[in-house]
C-alpha cells in the first residue's frame, strides 16, 4: 500500500469493490458508517481503525489476542452446564444450551486459560456474550472459581473480561448463587494478596456486574462500554423519564469515580502488563512493541 | 385490622365475611347462633386447609408480597430485646429501605438488618417499597463490620423486590455496592443467619444474605429475578408470570428439595399474617437453635465452612 492510498478514507477506496465480493468480507462500522475489510478489522482487535469504536469481539479472541502468542491453555473446559430445573419458556432450556453450543462454539458462556502476559504467568478469562447474553449460570461460576482457585494454588493473578446481560434466568436462584460465589473466591484471593483486574467490556450488566466485575483490585473499561446494574430500559420504565445522552457508559462510570481507568482495547495488553509488573513488584517491562497501531 | 384477601382466597373471605355478619346479630336472635359461628368457623378453617394445601408457585409469591405481612420492623420488636437502631452509611445518605442495629437474642447481643417496606401509601414511599440505594448497602456492611468488630453474631432478614434501580443509585455504583457487600459477608468473621420472610427479590437480597444458615418462611420467595420481569424478557409478556413463577423454582418447598435452604418454617394456616406472633415464636426458636450449632465452632472452621458451602452452590456437569 502507498502512502497515497493509506491516507485516503477506507470507505472510498471500498464501496466500489465490496458489490463483487462474498458477504462477510467487509464489515460496516456501526458508529461511523466506515467500510471496513474483515482481515483488517480481527488485526485491529475489532475496533474500527477509522473512528476506535469498539466492537464485540469473541470470548476466546479475546484472550488468544491477549496472552502472549502460544501461551494460552484452557483450564475448566471439563465444566459443562445442566438443565437442573427442566426449565422451559418458549424453548426448553436445554433445547437452547444446544443450539448456542452449536452456533456459537463454545459449551458454555466463560473460557478460562492459563498463560502469559509479557512472560508474567496469569489466568485470564473472558465471558462469551454471544452464548446466551453472556448470561452467568453454574458453569460460568464454577469455571470462573476453578481459575481463581488455580490462581490461589500458584500464585498468580487474575484477568477477567466480563460481558454479560448478568445472571441466567433459566437456571434460577442457583445462577444468582453464583454472584456470592465467586466473590466468595475473589476475597480469598485479596487475602492471599495476588491481584486481580476486571475489565469491563460492552455489555456488563446485572448481576455480573454486582459481583466478580466490579470487585477487581483495579476496575478497568473499555471506551463507551455499557456498564450499570440495572439496564436502561428498566431504569427507563422506572423512572419514567429519557436518560441523558452517556448515561452507563464508561466515561459516566470513569466520572462517578466506579472505575480506575477506560483503556483502548488495543493497548489493554501493555496497559494491563505494566500494572501487574508493578503490583508484583518485578521490574518494568521492556516492551518495544506494544505501540498501539492506532497510534 | 381487618384481613385483607387476595385473589385466591375469595371464597375464605366471603365465609369470613358471613362468619361476622353473625356476630353482629348474635344480641337479637333466638336460633343459637353461637353454633353456627362455630359451624361456619370450621368449614373456614376447612376450606383455608384445602385451598393452602395446593398454592402455585405465583400464588406463594402473593403472600410473600401480602401488604399483612410481618416485616422486619415487626420481628425486631416480636423476637428480639432492646433493638436500637442504628442509622446511616456515614457517606452518603440513610436509606430507610434497609434498617439494623444491635438487639438482643434470647439475651445474647446480635447484630439485626433487614430491609423494611412500609405499611401505609406513606410510609412506602419513605421506605421506598423496601428497594434500597447504594447507600442502604453501604449501611448494611457498616453494620456488618461492627458486628464483626464487637464479636456479634448476624442476623439478616430479607424482604425486597430487588435493589432499586434508578438514575442515583447507577451515579453512586449499586452494583459495586451490592458486589463489595458479598465479598465482604463472605469472609465476615462472625455466624451469618439469613431468614427470607417474604420477598427475596435477586441481587438486591442476596447483597444481605449470604450467609451459613438460610432459613425461609414457607410462603416467602426467593428468585434470580421477579415473574413479572423473567416472562417479560423470556416469553416477551408481563402476563405469564404464574408460568415464569413456576418454571424458575421461587418457592421455598422448590429451593429446598434444590438443598439450597438449611430449614423452611412452616407458616400459621392462612399465612404469617394471620398469626405473626405464632410465626415470630417459630422464627425465634430456629434462629436460636441455629445460632447455638454455630456458637461451638472456631471462627477458621466457620469461615472455611461458609467458603464450601459458597462454592458448592451450582449444578453442571464435569467429566473428570
Amino acid at each position: 500500500m502507498t502512502w497515497f492510498e493509506k491516507i485516503i478514507p477506507s470507505r472510498i477506496k471500498t464501496e466500489r469493490r465490496s458489490r463483487s465480493v462474498p458477504e462477510g468480507l467487509w464489515i460496516k462500522c456501526p458508529a461511523c458508517d466506515a467500510v471496513l475489510y474483515r482481515a483488517e478489522l480481527e488485526r485491529n482487535l475489532q475496533v474500527c481503525p477509522k473512528c476506535s469504536h469498539h466492537m464485540r469481539i469473541e470470548g476466546r479472541d479475546r484472550l488468544m489476542g491477549f496472552l502472549d502468542e502460544g501461551t494460552g491453555r484452557e483450564l475448566a473446559d471439563e465444566v459443562e452446564p445442566e438443565d437442573p430445573l427442566r426449565f422451559r419458556d418458549s424453548k426448553k432450556y436445554r433445547d437452547r444450551l444446544t443450539a448456542a453450543q452449536k452456533t456459537v462454539g463454545e459449551k458454555d458462556a466463560m473460557i478460562v486459560m492459563a498463560g502469559a502476559l509479557h512472560a508474567i504467568d496469569v489466568v485470564a478469562c473472558a465471558f462469551e456474550f454471544r452464548f446466551l447474553g453472556g448470561s452467568m449460570g453454574s458453569v460460568v461460576g464454577e469455571r470462573f472459581t476453578r481459575g481463581a482457585e488455580h490462581c490461589l494454588a500458584n500464585g498468580l493473578p487474575l484477568i477477567c473480561f466480563s460481558s454479560s446481560g448478568g445472571a441466567r434466568m433459566q437456571e434460577g436462584l442457583l445462577s444468582l448463587l453464583q454472584m456470592s460465589k465467586t466473590s466468595a473466591v475473589l476475597s480469598r484471593m485479596a487475602q492471599a494478596k495476588l491481584p486481580y483486574i476486571s475489565v469491563l467490556t460492552d455489555p456488563t450488566t446485572g448481576g455480573v456486574s454486582a459481583s466478580l466485575a466490579m470487585l477487581g483490585d483495579l476496575n478497568i473499561a473499555e471506551p463507551r462500554a455499557l456498564i450499570g446494574f440495572a439496564g436502561p430500559r428498566v431504569i427507563e420504565q422506572t423512572v419514567r423519564e429519557t436518560l441523558p445522552e452517556g448515561f452507563q457508559r464508561s466515561e459516566f462510570l470513569l466520572e462517578h469515580g466506579a472505575i480506575d481507568m477506560i483503556v483502548d482495547r488495543r493497548d489493554l495488553r501493555g496497559r494491563v502488563a505494566t500494572l501487574l509488573a508493578m503490583m508484583l513488584g518485578r521490574p518494568p517491562l521492556v516492551r518495544a512493541d506494544e505501540t498501539s497501531p492506532s497510534l | 385490622m381487618a384481613l385483607s384477601f387476595l385473589e385466591f382466597e375469595q371464597p375464605i373471605a366471603e365465609l369470613e365475611a358471613k362468619i361476622e355478619e353473625l356476630r353482629f346479630v348474635t344480641s337479637d336472635a333466638e336460633v343459637n347462633i353461637g353454633e353456627e359461628i362455630a359451624r361456619l368457623r370450621a368449614k373456614s378453617r376447612a376450606l383455608t386447609n384445602s385451598i393452602f394445601a395446593n398454592l402455585t408457585a405465583w400464588q406463594v409469591a402473593q403472600l410473600a408480597r401480602h401488604p399483612q405481612r410481618p416485616y422486619t420492623l415487626d420481628y425486631a420488636a416480636s423476637i428480639f430485646d432492646e433493638f436500637q437502631e442504628l442509622h446511616g452509611d456515614r457517606m452518603y445518605a440513610d436509606d430507610l429501605a434497609i434498617v439494623g442495629g444491635f438487639a438482643r437474642l434470647a439475651g445474647r447481643p446480635v447484630m439485626l438488618i433487614g430491609h423494611q417496606k412500609g405499611r401505609d401509601t406513606k410510609e412506602r414511599v419513605r421506605r421506598n417499597y423496601g428497594m434500597p440505594k447504594p447507600e442502604g448497602y453501604r449501611k448494611a456492611l457498616r453494620l456488618m463490620q461492627l458486628a464483626e468488630r464487637f464479636r456479634m453474631p448476624l442476623i439478616t432478614l430479607i424482604d425486597t423486590p430487588g435493589a432499586y434501580p434508578g438514575v442515583g443509585s447507577e451515579e453512586r455504583n449499586q452494583s459495586g455496592a451490592i458486589a463489595r457487600n458479598l465479598f465482604e459477608m463472605s469472609s465476615l468473621r462472625v455466624p451469618v443467619i439469613t431468614a427470607v420472610i417474604g420477598e427475596g427479590g435477586s441481587g438486591g437480597a442476596l447483597a444481605i444474605g449470604v450467609c451459613d444458615r438460610l432459613i425461609m418462611l414457607q410462603y416467602s420467595i426467593y428468585s434470580v429475578i421477579s415473574p413479572e420481569g423473567c416472562a417479560s424478557i423470556l416469553w416477551k409478556s408481563a402476563d405469564k408470570k404464574e408460568i415464569a413463577a413456576d418454571a424458575m423454582g421461587i418457592t421455598a418447598e422448590r429451593l429446598d428439595k434444590l438443598g439450597l435452604v438449611d430449614e423452611v418454617l412452616r407458616e400459621p394456616l392462612g399465612g404469617a399474617h394471620r398469626d405473626p406472633q405464632e410465626m415470630a415464636d417459630s422464627l425465634k426458636g430456629a434462629l436460636v437453635r441455629h445460632l447455638d450449632q454455630m456458637s461451638q465452632q472456631s471462627e477458621d472452621a466457620l469461615l472455611q465452612q461458609r467458603y464450601e458451602r459458597l462454592r458448592g452452590q451450582g449444578v453442571y456437569r464435569a467429566a473428570n
